[in-house]
């Protein structure tokens, strides 16, 4: 019986290299396959030579092995993810997808993970999604949270061509996370993309709003609470300052508000830490296989006699 | 033959006029009114100007279409009503409206050309023109004119620029504009770009200019501008915009004229709309004071004004603190939320001094 669960990386660039690292350091996880289509890309590369069997022949190469992975990360793009998944459901291998595809349900590790740790595919939302999304919760866990926006910015070079072309699909998909997993009843989301050199860390803002009589107290605490449960496992996550309550006036259309201000440093495995955008998807991404891997692990084990 | 030809670079903008301007006190002013424009407003607005031949008039929250929001203020009235309001109004102007890639989407363009605007203008910070291809390509499709802004352009040089209106360009954009957001540029400043731009687009696509006050600019950059090649100028009437507003649009009308460049707008009518009309719907005169013209001197973002004013009050800090942060932060248009983050920490570290005494 193994300990760990095998996994495949579907797509060698800079968030499936990121990738790499941090599964390398998980105690239930062994990254064993690396997949790419260029073999020149310096992810297949740096893959091999920490003893991954590294392709270039994509993911036929990879489902044609006589052992298959019991997870597979795709961080491809939406395109391929969307002709990959009905193959890995088909094998019965999980799928966690960090392309926006949008496949399987949504998933925030330290809001919803429990919910969906048999789901065949599952998706990371965006990378404003992962941040922010955590923060409407722990709203929403206290008082009804009627309406709720978020601000991302982030440094322009780590905006790559994939999200610059679909600016609206980052909108769009953020706006849902934040109903669906969220618990606002209506979401907005907002992207800004800042050129500012050195390139400044992924800041986010999220506006909340809350009934005029909330216990401010209680919202302050579950938000702190929170901030720890997402840097369980994404360390440069923190608060940037303790939460701001404003009560209602003509500019916030009426509504009492509670303001949260986050910034996520990543960990510069392979990215560098202005990159936090891209960190909270890789670190996300290798929370939700643990908790993938959990069970697979548990299922393994023989039952007691 | 026109004044214009005394400048090689000039460009009349068609047979008849030799710039169009647009009006954007009912966009731009929407930063100065804290985005409670009524429909009343729009109405006499849209009426006096319509009928001084102000050929665009722009109707829009002042952060585009979606900017109704916690992080820019939420408007009285929605924007899509003021935009119908303004069309229903209109009997020579065409309506346009503004969209920022990343804040409004591809749906809310289709929603404001469903209600009859009929030019699509697509904001983007100067560096970032890649953001706005489906938007343009959208907004071509429906039929629509389109325009492009490069914002903050003081920021970045003439060669940038030019570069990110080349995307702009041929992403579908009919004509770029050089955006003074921060109102920074001075005189040289501001045409070296519109040439580059002009260099670089040839007859592909016009360049515009649309400039702010904060150094007290505005009708002499947008003057240089037009020497330069501009065929669009944008401006305010009785300056209405964020910051110290903009360029006033009966300011320039009255200049152009009195140099024979055609604007098809009646300077005498402008005049008193100005006073007559515009003002009264303002809460107060956009001023070149002390919070303005440190934006103009520090480089920050014109709409930042009223928010830096706000987050000084409720925090009990200095406003033109707040901007110089903000410059020093290199913030760009959109990122309202962090003055909040910025008054923040000037309190802390006001009561920590305090605490020292």
């Amino acid at each position: 019986m193994t300990s760990t669960a095998t996994a495949a990386i579907v797509g060698s660039g800079n968030i499936g290299t990121d990738l790499l690292y941090k599964l390398q350091r998980s105690g239930t996880i062994e990254p064993r396959w690396m997949i790419g289509v260029d073999p020149d890309s310096e992810g297949l590369q740096r893959a091999a030579a920490l003893g991954l069997e590294a392709s270039a022949e994509g993911v036929d190469w990879l489902l044609t092995r006589g052992e298959l992975p019991d997870l597979v990360f795709e961080a491809t793009s939406a395109y391929v993810h969307r002709a990959n998944a009905p193959r890995y459901a088909e094998l019965g291998i999980q799928a966690i997808d960090l392309t926006p595809a949008a496949i399987g349900p949504a998933v925030v590790p330290a809001v919803n993970l429990d919910e969906h740790r048999d789901a065949p595919n599952v998706s990371l939302i965006t990378c404003g999604g992962q941040a922010t999304i955590p923060m409407v919760a722990a709203v929403s866990r206290v008082v009804e949270v009627p309406y709720a926006e978020i601000v991302a910015s982030v440094a322009s070079p780590s905006a790559g061509p994939g999200t610059r072309a679909n600016i609206d699909e980052f909108t769009r998909a953020t706006s849902r996370g934040i109903e669906v997993i969220g618990g606002a009843r209506k979401g907005k989301a907002i992207i800004i993309l800042n050129p500012a050199e050195p390139p400044m860390f992924m800041q986010d803002t999220i506006f909340c709003a809350i009934p005029e009589d909330a216990d401010r107290d209680a919202i302050a605490a579950s938000i702190t609470k929170m901030a720890d449960d997402v840097a369980g496992y994404v360390p440069g996550y923190r608060l940037r300052t303790e939460p701001q309550f404003d009560d209602p006036n003509p500019m916030s259309g009426g509504m009492a508000r509670v303001a949260v201000f986050i910034e996520v440093e990543g960990a510069g495995d392979f990215l560098p830490p202005y990159s936090g955008n891209l960190d909270i998807m890789t670190a996300a991404a290798t929370a939700v296989g643990e908790g993938f891997a959990g069970r697979i692990l548990a299922d393994r084990t023989p039952a007691a006699s | 033959m026109t004044a214009l030809s005394a400048f090689p670079a000039a460009k009349a903008y068609s047979a008849d006029l030799d710039i169009r301007v647009t009006d954007s006190s009912l966009r731009d002013g929407s930063h100065a009114k804290r985005h409670q424009f009524t429909p009343e407003h729009v109405r006499s607005i849209v009426g006096a100007l319509d009928d001084a031949g102000v050929p665009v008039i722009e109707v829009t929250h002042g952060d585009g279409l979606g900017g109704s929001s916690f992080n820019y203020g939420f408007s009285h009235t929605p924007e899509q009503e003021l935009i119908k309001e303004a069309v229903k109004t209109a009997t020579r102007a065409k309506i346009a409206f503004l969209m920022l890639p990343g804040l409004g989407v591809q749906d809310d363009i289709r929603e404001a050309a469903g209600n009859g605007a009929s030019i699509c203008r697509i904001a983007t910070h100067c560096t970032e023109a890649d953001i706005s291809l489906q938007h343009f390509g959208l907004a071509r499709e429906l039929g629509l004119e389109t325009v492009g802004f490069l914002m903050m352009s003081h920021s970045q040089p003439p060669e940038v620029l030019a570069k990110q209106a080349r995307i702009m360009a041929d992403a579908g954009c009919q004509c770029v504009y050089v955006v003074d957001s921060a109102g920074a540029l001075i005189m040289e400043q501001s045409s070296d770009r519109i040439g580059a731009l002009v260099a670089e687009l040839g007859d592909d696509a016009q360049v515009g200019f649309h400039g702010h006050e904060n150094l007290g600019l505005g009708v002499a950059n947008s003057i240089l501008a037009v020497r330069a090649g501009a065929q669009q100028i944008d401006g305010s009437t009785r300056r209405f915009g964020a910051g110290a507003g903009n360029t006033p649009v009966e300011g320039f009308v009255a200049v152009a004229e009195k140099l024979g460049i055609r604007t098809g707008i009646d300077t005498l009518k402008i005049i008193d709309a100005a006073e007559d009309v515009v003002r009264p719907v303002m809460d107060g005169e956009c001023l070149l004071d002390r919070l303005s013209l440190t934006m103009g001197y520090a480089g920050v973002y014109s709409s930042f004004l009223k928010h830096a004013d706000a987050q000084a009050e409720r925090y009990g800090v200095s406003g033109a603190e707040i901007l110089i942060e903000a410059g020093r932060r290199k913030l760009v248009g959109g990122q309202e939320d962090q003055l909040i983050d910025i008054a923040v920490a000037l309190a802390a570290k006001n009561s920590t001094l305090a605490g020292k005494n």
